[in-house]
């Protein structure tokens, strides 16, 4: 149990990672393939912010005087994932702006179908 | 075939990260760097939130980088949507009088709290991406109640350049002033005020208008295409 306990975050983001690989390594719908790109981005931030987590931690604002910082977590992370979630939203609309191309182009979203045709 | 190969791909990869995971405690403190941006980064650079403070004054940096690549993604989006856009307007259902009203009414009060969030990005939790993406969410409400309304494009063009164009100059600004690029040249101020931390606030609000107005752009796009 303390095992679960300590590590649930670490799982978690494990989880998400693999399940994002797996739809897209295996599904053939280019919408489902987009949504797991979401997927795996959400598990890789989970994943950061978990590793700059300090036990009994608390947000690093200092928003009153004399606040006890020994318990702030680590900000470098939470920088870096802010980063990472505007990136992993433009690239999700790149993504869904090419999806909305290809659909019109070839009339189909199934992948299969589409690496079948001359390109 | 194709599915027992993905699952195999994946066991391989689950074997991996968790034998690299299995070595990183979970809950403990493990940079020095972290723990100088909070001990010193008040004093450094006058930010109570030390998120803020990362972000645009010690990696001021990477932001400039990261809206870049925002900048360049929504361009892509554009060009790759408006190759041939022209021609048939499609025709709109109007949306129901409640929708319509209550887009109306919630869109100012969403602008107010989206620059809330930005110009307070130093001293409370949000900070410029976070406050353009609210004001983008009120863009999108419009288009959902208001369906025949449009952003002025050439407006959001403006807005957007100036607000990459005042991050640049305030980084060379820096330069000029004697240090390094993006350096905090402006007086500290005391902490916790909403008038301190230097350029911070300055930073944020050229990336609020900056991100708020890209991010509308996006939706934009996306809607005048589906």
């Amino acid at each position: 149990m303390s095992f679960l306990g300590n590590y649930i975050y670490y799982i978690g983001a494990f989880g998400l990672i693999l399940i994002g690989l797996y739809i897209i390594l295996v599904k053939h719908n280019l919408i489902k393939v987009i949504i797991g790109l979401g997927i795996l981005d959400t598990g890789v931030n989970l994943f950061l912010i978990s590793v700059g987590y300090i036990t009994k931690g608390t947000a690093p604002i200092f928003s009153s005087p004399g606040i006890d910082s020994e318990y702030m977590v680590d900000p470098v992370p939470q920088a870096l994932v802010l980063t990472a979630i505007v990136i992993s939203v433009a690239v999700l609309a790149l993504a869904l702006s090419l999806a909305i191309r290809l659909y019109q182009h070839y009339g189909t979203l199934n992948l299969r179908k589409i690496r079948e045709q001359r390109w | 075939m194709r599915r027992t190969v993905a699952i195999l791909l994946l066991i391989i990869v689950a074997v991996g990260i968790s034998l690299s995971l299995a070595k990183i405690p979970f809950g403990t403190p493990k940079t020095k760097v972290g723990r100088h941006y909070i001990d010193e980064g008040i004093k450094e650079t006058g930010a109570v939130n030390i998120v803020t403070s990362v972000v645009v004054n010690y990696r001021g940096f990477d932001t400039l980088g990261e809206v870049t690549v925002l900048f360049i993604a929504a361009m892509g989006l554009g060009a790759v949507l408006r190759a041939h856009a022209e021609g048939e307007t499609r025709k709109t259902q109007p949306a129901s009088l409640v929708l319509y009203t209550g887009c109306r009414l919630l869109f100012p009060l969403i602008l107010v709290f989206g620059t809330y969030i930005f110009i307070h990005g130093h001293l409370t939790p949000g900070g410029g991406f976070q406050g353009g993406a609210i004001i983008a969410s009120g863009f999108l409400l419009i288009y959902l109640g208001c369906r025949e309304r449009r952003i002025n494009q050439a407006a959001s063009n403006l807005v957007e350049s100036l607000g990459g164009l005042v991050f640049v100059i305030i980084g060379l600004l820096g330069l000029v002033s004697g240090s390094y690029f993006l350096s905090n040249f402006l007086p500290k101020g005391t902490a916790n005020m909403l008038l301190s931390a230097g350029v911070i606030p300055i930073i944020y609000i050229a990336i609020g208008f900056k991100v708020g107005s890209e991010l509308a752009g996006i939706i934009d796009n996306l809607i005048e295409e589906s």
